[in-house]
């Protein structure tokens, strides 16, 4: 790599409506190691892509997949953290 | 006890339980918020020990006694906590100007596990436009159990509500919501009034219940696809943000919560609990 030139990270995080990476996105959360964009809570109502396989096609990288793991007994009908929670990255090349 | 006539009826409690919050626009007069935008300015209010009774709080001469003594206000709290609540703790919540992030997404207090619900009422004394953020809220999100700030890494839902209003608009919350102070990107300071109230009876019809009948419980057909308005259709609607699976089990919180509510341990939505009850043990003779 050039002097001068640093790689950065970008995080994209979506929640999708099954575990299947192809099925729509109900949340996301967006945070720019490049210092670039400022995401914060409820800043947009506008999801970024309508599924998950849409990011890839951007040409984010998936980093990681949700576990499907069984209910704990008695916890069946609990309901708490979203479930198919899928992290991405993209890595930028800025001018440090 | 308020006048029936200031009390919610069943639908209003049905999309309290199905999306854990009521709103309404503009229903404190003017002069009140005046006189509250007055008060916090100078300094804020007093407080009471948590626990107090809520009847002994807030003597006038008080704006925000004033707001929360107005008929329609009183009848909202009583349908939903009853009479004689106790006051757990009241804020004052402040968005500073251009300030440069939103608050984490939470929920208030712990984890808390109770089919029995305290209420959060929200008073926004002044206009919220959009870029001055309003608190933003999930519906449907109060039967997840999370502790605090635990989601505050979720950022963006579809169907999340950012309180944009006029003036003089209430939210009452069931006291398991997400929610968050969005950023207020104006010069001006944000103010919203928080108090949080416990019951002290039990929370059985409480409201006003003249539209409860046998067709409420009724068992309905199945997917036929059908466009209803009644207390089961509020209890089965599903929010943009909901994943397939938990989705559905939200409709099944929201079916135990209704039947803690009414009394009716037969009231169903969809089916959902009646085929898990459904556990028959008489035999066939041979």
């Amino acid at each position: 790599m050039a002097s001068g030139k640093q790689q950065r990270q970008k995080l994209l995080i979506l929640y999708l409506n099954t575990s299947a990476l192809d099925s729509d996105v109900k949340g996301w959360t967006m945070y720019d190691g490049t210092g670039c964009e400022h995401h914060t809570t409820g800043d947009s109502d506008q999801r970024p892509y309508a599924t998950g396989v849409d990011a890839l096609l951007d040409g984010w990288r998936v980093i990681q997949f949700p576990q499907l793991i069984p209910p704990y007994p008695g916890m069946e009908y609990t309901t708490s953290f979203k479930k198919n929670e899928y992290i991405f990255e993209k890595l930028e090349t800025i001018d440090s | 006890m308020s006048d029936k006539q200031h009390l919610l009826d069943s639908r209003q409690v049905a999309e309290f339980v199905a999306r854990g919050f009521l709103r309404f626009d503009g229903i404190v007069p003017d002069e009140i918020n005046r006189a509250v935008m007055d008060a916090f300015e100078a300094g804020g209010i007093s407080s009471y020990p948590a626990g107090t009774p809520f009847a002994e709080c807030y003597p006038e001469p008080s704006p925000i006694g004033a707001m929360l003594r107005l008929p329609q206000v009183s009848g909202i709290l009583d349908s939903l906590v009853g009479p004689d609540p106790l006051f757990d703790h009241h804020a004052i919540h402040k968005r500073l100007p251009n300030e440069g992030k939103a608050q984490g997404m939470h929920g208030d207090s712990i984890i808390d596990t109770r089919l029995h619900f305290d209420v959060q009422l929200m008073y926004f004394p002044h206009d919220v436009p959009l870029d001055m953020g309003g608190t933003l809220l999930l519906p449907g999100s109060h039967f997840r159990r999370i502790n605090e700030m635990e989601v505050a890494r979720y950022q963006n839902f579809l169907g999340q509500i950012p309180m944009v209003c006029e003036a003089g608009s209430i939210l009452v919350l069931h006291h398991g919501i997400w929610h968050c102070g969005r950023q207020n990107q104006t010069d001006r300071m944000r103010y919203m009034y928080k108090i949080r109230l416990n019951p002290t009876v039990r929370q059985l019809r409480l409201w006003n219940t003249d539209d409860l009948d046998d067709e409420t419980g009724a068992h309905q057909p199945i997917f036929a696809g059908e466009k209803r308005d009644d207390v089961q259709a509020i209890l089965a609607k599903m929010e943009p943000w909901y994943e397939a699976g938990d989705g559905r089990l939200e409709i099944v919180n929201r079916t135990l919560l209704w039947r803690f509510l009414t009394g009716d341990e037969n009231f169903d939505v969809h089916y959902w609990l009646t085929r898990l009850e459904n556990m028959p043990e008489n035999r066939l003779s041979a």
